[in-house]
C-alpha cells in the first residue's frame, strides 16, 4: 500500500499507488530527513503506470483548476538548495477544473520514459526521480504531493574490457608493476590481479588497495571534487623483496559502490579509481590511482 | 635495557592474548548463536592480534597457539554450517572479505580446510589458491606462522595415494607440488629474516631464527610422509626442487639446516639412488656452511642402513657410492677453501668408517680415503688443533676397530703417513691405541715386514720424536706405555726361526734408538723374545739343510750379546747383568760353552765395574751363584776360574751377614747334585767354615759395637748347609762337625750377651724337630742321622 509523505492535507488525501505495487523490487532510499524508506525500483525505458486517488475531507468538495501529475527528473546541487533542475519532465493532465465531492481516482500512465541517469544521493549532488502531483486551485494554495522512485540502468557486460596493467616507480627506489584484469567492473565483480615488485629499495610496510569515488560536481571554475573512500583491502604485510608477486583479489560486493557516472547532464559526474596504496616504515605513503569504470549488471 | 625489552614483551604478548581471548569470547557467543556474520567479524578481530609486530618469535608462537585452538573450534562451526547446508563457496568468499589481510588468510586457510573436505571443490585447486594468496604475508615472522598453519590444516587433506582426497583432478602430484610451494615460500621468508633490521643484532636474529627452523623443515617432513612419492617421484621432482631452494637461498644457516633435514626424513634407500644429484649440491652450498656434519650424518646414516641388512649391499654397489662420496668429499674441499682442517678430517674419518662399514672387503678404498686425508694435510705443519688431532685419532681408531686386526691396517700404505701428522702426544695415544687392539685381539704379527710397519706406525713410542723436548711426561704414564711396548714385542711371534730372526733385528734396529729410558723396558722382552728363539732352535738339529745362511744359536747370542751391552751403557748395570745371566744359561743349554763364558765375562764386568751399590751388589753375587751354579758347560778351567771370582766376591761383601750368606751360597757352587764331576766336599766345607768364621766376626763385631751379641740366624742357616751336604754324602761333613756346630748355637744362645730373637729361636728349634724327624724315618737317611745327639 503506498501512501503519501505528509499526506494530510487540509483539503483532501492524495494517494499514489503504482500499478505494479504488488510485484516491483522495493530497494530502500534515503529520504530528505535521512530516513531510509522503502521506494520501488525502475529502469530506463519502462512505463510508469499507477493511479492516484483524491479523497476530500469528510464531506468538503474541492474546488480545483486542475489535477495533474509530472515525472520529474531533477539534479539538485547543495550549494545550491532547494534548486532543482529538471533534465526530465512529463506531465499528464488529469482532470479539467471542476469540483470533487468524493473519492476519486484517476489511472495514468507514462509509457517507455527514458530515465538515462541513474538515482544518486552524493557529498554534493543528488539526482532523484519523483512523481509530483498537482491540485490546482484559485486559492488556499494548490495542493501537491510527491512520490520518489528509484531508477537503476542495467548494462550489458562491455564487449571490449581490457586489462589494466603498469608499471610505475620512483628511480633507484622501488619499481612495481602491477595489473587488473579488467578495467570495468561491475557492482558484484571480483577484482584480480597481481602486483609484481621489480625493485625495492625502501622498507615497506604495508600495500593496500583502495577503490575511491570522486565526485565532481559544477563546471569552470564552480568545480567542486569529493574524493571519498569506499573501500580499503589490506593486500600485503611486510616488506618483500625484488622478484616478489603478490596476488589481488577483492571481492566488490560487500561495498557500497555507485556506477561510474559520465557527464550527467554537464551537472557532475562519479568516477571510481582504483588506489594502490605502499606504505613504509616511516608511515610515507606511495599509491598509484587508476580509474575503473563500475557498471551495473543485471543481477540473473 | 635488554631487560626492560624482556618485560615490555611480557606486557605485549599479556596484552596480545588479553585482546585474543576477549574476542574469542565474542566469537564463541556467535557462534552459539549461529550469527555467522559476527563469528567473523570477532574472529577477525582476535586474528588481528597476531599482526603485531613486537613479539619475538618465541612469545608470537605462544600468541599464535593460542589463536590456533580458537580456529579449531570455528573450523567445527564451519563444518557444520555446511552441513547444515550453509554453501561452502559463499563462506569461502565471504572470509574474503576481511579488509586486513592477516585475518583474512588464516581465516581463508581454515574455510580452505573444510572447503576441502567437502570435496565440493578438487583438493588441489582450493591448496593451489592458498597457497598463493598467502604471499600476502611478507612479513616473515607472520608469514611463516600462517604457511605453518597452512600446512597444519592441510596435512591431512592432500591428495596422496590412498587418501580420500586423491581424484581423477587430484593427484600425488599436486600433493607435492602444494608442500614443495610452501616449502619453498616459507625458507625464502626465513632467510629474509637474516637480511632485515641493524646488523647489530645480528646474533639475536639467528638465535630467533633457529627458533624458526622447524616451522620450515616441517614441509620436508610433510613431504617425507606423502606415500604417493615414489623413487622416482623423488628423484625427479622433489629432490631437485627441494635441493634448488637451498642451494639458491644462499643462506648459511639455512642451508645447514635443510640439507641435515633432507638426509634425516627421507628414507636411506632414496638417498642411495639420488646420491648424484644429493652430493652435487654440496660443493654448491655457502663456503661457511658446515658441511662436515652434514655429510658426515649423511654417511652415517648410510653406513647404518648398509649394516641394517646385507640385502642392500648390492644397491652400494650398483650405485658406487664409495667413489661418489669420495668425489663429493673432494670437490666440497675444493669448494671451501677455508674449510679448517678439522672439517677435512672429520669428512674423511666419516667417508672412512663408511667405508668400513659398507665395502669390508674393499681395503683400497680406505688406502684411497687415507691417501685423499694425507694429500690434504701435506704442505701443513703437524696438527695443532686439539680437536682435529681427535679426529685423526678416530679416523685412525675406526679401521682397527672395524677389522680388530692390526695386519689389515698395517696393508694400509697411507696410515703411518697420516700419523706422520699428528703431534708427538697424539702420535703416543695412536701408538697405544694400536697396541691395545692388537692385545685385545690377540692379533698374530708374523713376518719382519709387518713389523717394520708397525714399529714405523707405533714410533712415537719407541723413541723421542722431534727434537723437541716436550714437557716432562708422567711417570706413570710412561711406564704404563713402555709396558705396553714390551708386551707387544712378546707378542710378535713366526713359528719360522728364520722370520722370527728377522723379526728380532727388526725391533731390535727400532728399540735401540729408543734412549735410557726406554730401554730397560724394551730391552728384557727382546731379549726374551729371542731366548725363546733360541730355545725353539735348540730343539732342532743344527743346520738341518747346511744352509750357511740359516739362523743359528750363535748367530743371535751375538745379537743378544750387543743388545745387552747396550744397557750397561746407558747404564743399567743390574738389569744387563741379569739378562747376560739369562743368556748365559741359554748358552748353556745349548752347549756353547765360549759364549757362554763371555756372558759371564761380562757379568762380571759389570759387577766389577758398575755396581758399586752393596744391596745391589749382594743381589747380584746370589744371582751370579746361582746361575754358575747350574752351569754345566763350562770345563774345570773355566769353570774354576769364575767359581773362583765368584767366592771372591762373595768374600768381599761389606756387611758381615751379607758375606757371610754369600760365601755359604758359594758352597754350592763345589757341589752339584747332577755333575759328577762338580763334587769338591773339601772346598764346600771350606766355604762352610769360612762362613761360620764369618759369622763369628760378625757375632764379634756385633758384641764391640753394640754390647750384645747379635742373632744366632747365621749360625743355624749355617747349621742347614752342613746338614744339607750332609744328607747329600759330602764325606767331609762329619757328625762331629755338626755336633759341635748344634753346641755352639746352644752356647751362643744362652750367654748372657745373647740377644732373644724369638725367630731365631724358632729356626733353630724346627731344625733341631727336622733332624730329629729324619732319625725316626729311619732308612739310610735316619741310620746317618742316629749318631747325631741333639
Amino acid at each position: 500500500m503506498n501512501f503519501l509523505l505528509g499526506a494530510f492535507k487540509p483539503a483532501c488525501n492524495i494517494l499514489i499507488t503504482f500499478s505494479d505495487a504488488k510485484t516491483r523490487k522495493q530497494v530502500p532510499m534515503k529520504n530528505e530527513n535521512g530516513q531510509m524508506v522503502m521506494v520501488p525500483l525502475f529502469q530506463s525505458q519502462e512505463n510508469i503506470a499507477a493511479k492516484i486517488s483524491i479523497e476530500p475531507l469528510q464531506g468538503k468538495k474541492i474546488e480545483h483548476n486542475g489535477v495533474k501529475v509530472e515525472l520529474l527528473g531533477q539534479i539538485e546541487m547543495y550549494f545550491d538548495r532547494g534548486n532543482f533542475y529538471d533534465f526530465t519532465s512529463l506531465v499528464r493532465e488529469l482532470d479539467v477544473p471542476g469540483d470533487i465531492y468524493e473519492r476519486k481516482t484517476y489511472p495514468f500512465e507514462f509509457s517507455t520514459v527514458e530515465m538515462p541517469y541513474e538515482t544518486y544521493s552524493g557529498v554534493n549532488v543528488r539526482l532523484r526521480y519523483v512523481l509530483k502531483v498537482t491540485v490546482s486551485r484559485n486559492y488556499g494554495g494548490s495542493i501537491v504531493e510527491y512520490q520518489d522512485f528509484m531508477v537503476r540502468n542495467y548494462s550489458p557486460p562491455p564487449s571490449i574490457n581490457n586489462s589494466i596493467k603498469m608499471e610505475v616507480g620512483i628511480e633507484d627506489c622501488l619499481h612495481i608493476e602491477f595489473e587488473y584484469n579488467k578495467s570495468k567492473y561491475h557492482l558484484k565483480d571480483v577484482i584480480i590481479g597481481k602486483i609484481y615488485f621489480l625493485l625495492v629499495r625502501i622498507k615497506i610496510k604495508n600495500m593496500d588497495l583502495e577503490i575511491r569515488r570522486r565526485e565532481s560536481t559544477g563546471s569552470g571554475a564552480n568545480t567542486h571534487v569529493e574524493t571519498e573512500t569506499l573501500a580499503k583491502y589490506e593486500l600485503m604485510d611486510g616488506a618483500p623483496v625484488r622478484g616478489e608477486s603478490i596476488p589481488i583479489r577483492l571481492f566488490l560486493s560487500p561495498y557500497e559502490l555507485t556506477p561510474t557516472h559520465r557527464n550527467i547532464n554537464n551537472k557532475f559526474s562519479v568516477k571510481n579509481y582504483l588506489n594502490l596504496v605502499l606504505v613504509d616504515e616511516e608511515d610515507r605513503r606511495y599509491f598509484k590511482q587508476q580509474e575503473i569504470t563500475i557498471y551495473r549488471l543485471l543481477d540473473s | 635495557m635488554i631487560a626492560d625489552g624482556v618485560e615490555d614483551e611480557e606486557k605485549w604478548l599479556a596484552a596480545g592474548i588479553a585482546g585474543l581471548q576477549q574476542n574469542a569470547f565474542y566469537m564463541h557467543r556467535a557462534l552459539d548463536s549461529n550469527n555467522i556474520r559476527d563469528a567473523l567479524k570477532y574472529s577477525a578481530q582476535m586474528l588481528s592480534e597476531l599482526r603485531t609486530s613486537r613479539l619475538s618469535p618465541h612469545k608470537y608462537y605462544e600468541l599464535y597457539m593460542r589463536a590456533f585452538d580458537e580456529l579449531r573450534k570455528l573450523e567445527m562451526f564451519f563444518k557444520e554450517e555446511t552441513r547444515r547446508g550453509c554453501s561452502i563457496v559463499d563462506l569461502y568468499e565471504l572470509v574474503q572479505h576481511a579488509g586486513n589481510i592477516l585475518p583474512r588468510l588464516y581465516l581463508l586457510c581454515t574455510v580452505g580446510s573444510v572447503y576441502i573436505k567437502s570435496k565440493e571443490a578438487p583438493a588441489k585447486d582450493v591448496l593451489k589458491d592458498l597457497v598463493e594468496m598467502c604471499r600476502g604475508i611478507q612479513h616473515p615472522v607472520r608469514g611463516l606462522f600462517l604457511r605453518s598453519y597452512l600446512a597444519q590444516v592441510s596435512r591431512d587433506k592432500l591428495p596422496d595415494i590412498g587418501s580420500e582426497y586423491e581424484g581423477d583432478a587430484d593427484t600425488v602430484v599436486d600433493a607435492v607440488e602444494f608442500v614443495l610451494q610452501n616449502f619453498t615460500e616459507m625458507n625464502k621468508l626465513w632467510v629474509r629474516m637474516q637480511h632485515q633490521g641493524p646488523a647489530r643484532e645480528k646474533e639475536k636474529r639467528e638465535k630467533e631464527r633457529s627458533e624458526l627452523r622447524d616451522l620450515v623443515g616441517k614441509n620436508l617432513h610433510v613431504l617425507s610422509q606423502i606415500e604417493g612419492i615414489d623413487l622416482d617421484m623423488y628423484k625427479e621432482t622433489v629432490l631437485p626442487r627441494v635441493l634448488e631452494q637451498v642451494v639458491n637461498c644462499k643462506d648459511e644457516i639455512a642451508q645447514y639446516y635443510l640439507m641435515d633435514c633432507i638426509i634425516q626424513v627421507f628414507p636411506d634407500e632414496y638417498h642411495l639412488q639420488t646420491l648424484d644429484v644429493l652430493l652435487g649440491a654440496f660443493p654448491q652450498l655457502q663456503p661457511t656452511v658446515d658441511i662436515k656434519t652434514v655429510l658426515s650424518r649423511l654417511m652415517e646414516r648410510l653406513s647404518n642402513y648398509a649394516a641394517s641388512s646385507a640385502d642392500v649391499l648390492p644397491e652400494f654397489l650398483q650405485v658406487e657410492a664409495f667413489s661418489k662420496l669420495n668425489n663429493a668429499i673432494g670437490k666440497v674441499i675444493e669448494a671451501q677453501p677455508d674449510m679448517p682442517i678439522l672439517g677435512v678430517i672429520t669428512l674423511y674419518s666419516s667417508l672412512l668408517t663408511f667405508t668400513l662399514h659398507v665395502h669390508p672387503d674393499r681395503l683400497d678404498y680406505a688406502d684411497q680415503v687415507l691417501g685423499a686425508c694425507v694429500k690434504k694435510l701435506s704442505g701443513k705443519e703437524k696438527l695443532e688443533d686439539k680437536k682435529a688431532t681427535k679426529q685423526i685419532v678416530a679416523l685412525l681408531s675406526a679401521p682397527l676397530d672395524k677389522y680388530n686386526d692390526i695386519v689389515t691396517a698395517l696393508k694400509l700404505s697411507n696410515y703411518p703417513r697420516v700419523m706422520e701428522y699428528l703431534d708427538s702426544e697424539t702420535n703416543k695415544v695412536m701408538a697405544t691405541v694400536i697396541i691395545q687392539s692388537i692385545m685385545k685381539n690377540k692379533t698374530r704379527i708374523s713376518t719382519a715386514d709387518r713389523v717394520e710397519a708397525l714399529f714405523e706406525l707405533i714410533k712415537g713410542l719407541i723413541k723421542d720424536l722431534d727434537d723437541a723436548f716436550h714437557d716432562e711426561v708422567d711417570e706413570d704414564d710412561f711406564k704404563e706405555e713402555q709396558n705396553s711396548v714390551a708386551r707387544l714385542i712378546q707378542l710378535l711371534h713366526s713359528d719360522d726361526p728364520e722370520e722370527m730372526f728377522k723379526i728380532i733385528c727388526t725391533v731390535r734396529k727400532h728399540i735401540l734408538g729408543g734412549g735410557p729410558k726406554r730401554l730397560p723396558f724394551t730391552v728384557p722382552p727382546l731379549v726374551f723374545s729371542s731366548l725363546k728363539l733360541v730355545r725353539q732352535l735348540q730343539g732342532q738339529e743344527e743346520n738341518p739343510f747346511g744352509e750357511e745362511e740359516s739362523t743359528t744359536p750363535k748367530k743371535i747370542f751375538q745379537v743378544l750379546n750387543q743388545t745387552v751391552e747396550t744397557l750397561s751403557n746407558i747404564p743399567a748395570p743390574e738389569l744387563a747383568l741379569q739378562l747376560f745371566l739369562q743368556c748365559a744359561e741359554a748358552a748353556n743349554d745349548c752347549d756353547l760353552e765360549p759364549v757362554a763364558y763371555e756372558f759371564f765375562t761380562q757379568a762380571y764386568i759389570l759387577y766389577e765395574e758398575e755396581i758399586s751399590d752393596s744391596r745391589a751388589q749382594v743381589t747380584a753375587i746370589h744371582l751370579i751363584i746361582g746361575t754358575l751354579q747350574r752351569m754345566h758347560v763350562f770345563g774345570v778351567e773355566n769353570r774354576d776360574t769364575l767359581t773362583h771370582k765368584a767366592t771372591g766376591y762373595s768374600a768381599k761383601l761389606l756387611k758381615k751377614p751379607d758375606q757371610c750368606r754369600a760365601v755359604y751360597a758359594c758352597s754350592h757352587l763345589f757341589w752339584v747334585d747332577d755333575q759328577d764331576n762338580v763334587k769338591d766336599g773339601e772346598r764346600v766345607l771350606l766355604c762352610l767354615k769360612r762362613a761360620l768364621r764369618i759369622a763369628n766376626a760378625a757375632q764379634q763385631m756385633s758384641n764391640a759395637a753394640r754390647g750384645s751379641a747379635g742373632s744366632v740366624t747365621l749360625f743355624v742357616e749355617i747349621l742347614n748347609k752342613y746338614l744339607y751336604f750332609f744328607e747329600k754324602g759330602n764325606p767331609q761333613i762329619t757328625v762331629a762337625a755338626i755336633q759341635s756346630l748344634i753346641e755352639l748355637i746352644t752356647t751362643e744362645m744362652h750367654s748372657d750377651s745373647s740377644t732373644p730373637d724369638p725367630a731365631a729361636d724358632a729356626f733353630f728349634a724346627s731344625t733341631l724337630r727336622y733332624m730329629e724327624f729324619q732319625k725316626q724315618k729311619g732308612g739310610a737317611i735316619g741310620e746317618k742321622y742316629e749318631p747325631i745327639k741333639v
